[in-house]
């Protein structure tokens, strides 16, 4: 399942000329060929047209978990806009990011806490907050994940690298109908004196899906915005590793 | 018009253990389950005729939570699943 | 009809996958066909009938193919039973390229892809 098959150096042109790269388990040239000839059939029949799917290519792709994150950042400073976000999630992050959320399905935040942890998935399909993280990444689409969180939680966990300390209770959200679901992590220790963008540089797509912890000290995992580390000398920070 | 809602938070209900031949929103892993509404979410058009292009009826939808143990054996302390399940789907449960 | 395949909660699997290869054009014209399709202003199918007609797949295909590729095969599945395309049309020009031919006529519209040769 490697991405590796670019062997030689170029900038990535979209409408390269030579083999697309496989998804997953390898997609089937009969796959390719369907989805050209559903989509010339649809360009000449005038359903759609050329540039409405590349520019729907570029809106999608441009959305990423970056205004998640600075809402997380929000709430974690402002218990008003919490508050808020709990009670009316599209609503608050719309007002926030200047998302326009009109006809996006409904939208719930679920609070961590520091007994309780959500995490979020789809056993039925894919469903997911995607108009304000983006497209889900492959593995929360896939049969491991959603066969295995509803019933192993913990375990699949461990699998991203997260142990909850004892006592706190797991929920694992079903997004079986309508709504859609987005978790606020728990703000990390140690960072009382942090700025908001600082705080939006933790909060990462997988703090947001549950399966991960927002980490303050010296981790940069990849998936989300990098972190901006607050200013050498800076009162009150007692992080040694920035 | 939206339908009555029936179910408050707190009260304790039984998922349908039918099986059906349509599209449909119950997953099997919770029908004939024991749970406990959690919230009303709203009035959403029933899925199961709109995934026919037919008119979708407005139907309460509930946040439903269930103990890792009615699902699951061996059961796991400290674990909840949460699933939105419709009205249609849901029974309650006289203690 | 419903081949339940799709509805895994619970069911055994093994260790979770998490790389993330780089989306391809072919996922992503997927993707951006389906959200013009269901998009208000032409609405041809809905997201549920989306997923009914993903959950219609017998399980083996359903298991065979990746995410994009029961998509796609749904929602032409759709388009034709709302006769938006007609199915033959379509075997036709699916037929043409596996031929290894092309669809299209020379002087292509900008940004329409070079003849992919049936690879």
């Amino acid at each position: 399942m490697g991405s590796d098959r670019h062997d030689h150096d170029h900038d990535h042109d979209h409408d390269h000329d030579h083999a697309p790269i496989a998804e997953g388990s390898a997609v089937s040239d009969e796959s390719l060929r369907l989805e050209r000839a559903l989509r010339e059939l649809l360009i000449d029949k005038g359903v759609i047209d050329a540039e409405s799917i590349r520019r729907q290519i570029e809106v999608t792709e441009s959305r990423t978990p970056a205004e998640g994150a600075r809402v997380v950042a929000r709430a974690w400073t402002d218990s008003t806009y919490r508050d808020w976000l709990l009670a009316d999630a599209k609503s608050a992050i719309g007002a926030f990011t200047g998302l326009d959320l009109a006809g996006t399905p409904e939208l719930r935040v679920l609070e961590n806490t520091a007994s309780r942890h959500h995490v979020v998935c789809c056993t039925l399909c894919s469903c997911y907050p995607r108009a304000v993280l983006g497209v889900p990444p492959s593995w929360y689409k896939n049969a491991e994940y959603r066969s295995r969180v509803v019933r192993e939680p913990r375990a699949v966990l461990a699998e991203f690298g997260t142990e909850l300390p004892a006592g706190v209770q797991i929920r694992v959200v079903d997004s079986t109908a309508d709504l859609r679901y987005l978790v606020l992590p728990l703000r990390p220790a140690g960072t009382d004196t942090w700025s908001e963008a600082e705080l939006a540089g933790v909060v990462t797509r997988d703090t947001m899906i549950g399966v991960t912890l927002p980490r303050a000290a010296g981790d940069r995992s990849a998936g989300g915005p990098v972190s901006v580390a607050p200013p050498l000398g800076r009162p009150g920070q007692d992080d040694p590793s920035r | 018009m939206t339908p009555p809602v029936r179910l408050r938070p707190g009260t304790r209900v039984r998922v349908d253990a039918r099986g059906v031949d349509h599209h449909c929103r119950t997953p099997r892993y919770l029908r004939g389950r024991l749970g406990r509404v959690v919230a009303h979410l709203g009035a959403f058009g029933d899925p199961e005729t709109l995934a026919y292009h037919r008119p979708g009826a407005l139907r309460n939808l509930y946040q439903v939570e269930f103990e890792h143990a009615e699902l699951w054996s061996p059961g796991e302390a400290g674990v909840l699943i949460a699933a939105d399940l419709f009205e249609h789907w849901l029974s309650v449960e006289d203690d | 009809m419903s081949s339940a395949a799709h509805d895994m909660g619970g069911d055994p699997a093994g260790p979770v996958d998490r790389s993330e290869p780089e989306r391809t054009l072919f996922e992503q014209r997927v993707d951006a066909m389906q959200r013009l399709l269901c998009a208000p202003d032409r609405a041809l199918f809905t997201v549920d009938a989306l997923r009914r007609a993903i959950e219609s797949l017998p399980a083996d295909t359903y298991r065979g193919l990746g995410y994009y590729e029961r998509w796609l095969r749904a929602m032409a599945m759709l388009l034709v039973e709302r006769g938006v395309i007609a199915e033959d049309d379509l075997r036709v020009r699916v037929a043409a390229l596996a031929a290894g031919g092309t669809t299209r006529r020379a002087g292509d519209p900008a940004g329409a892809p070079p003849p992919e040769a049936g690879r």
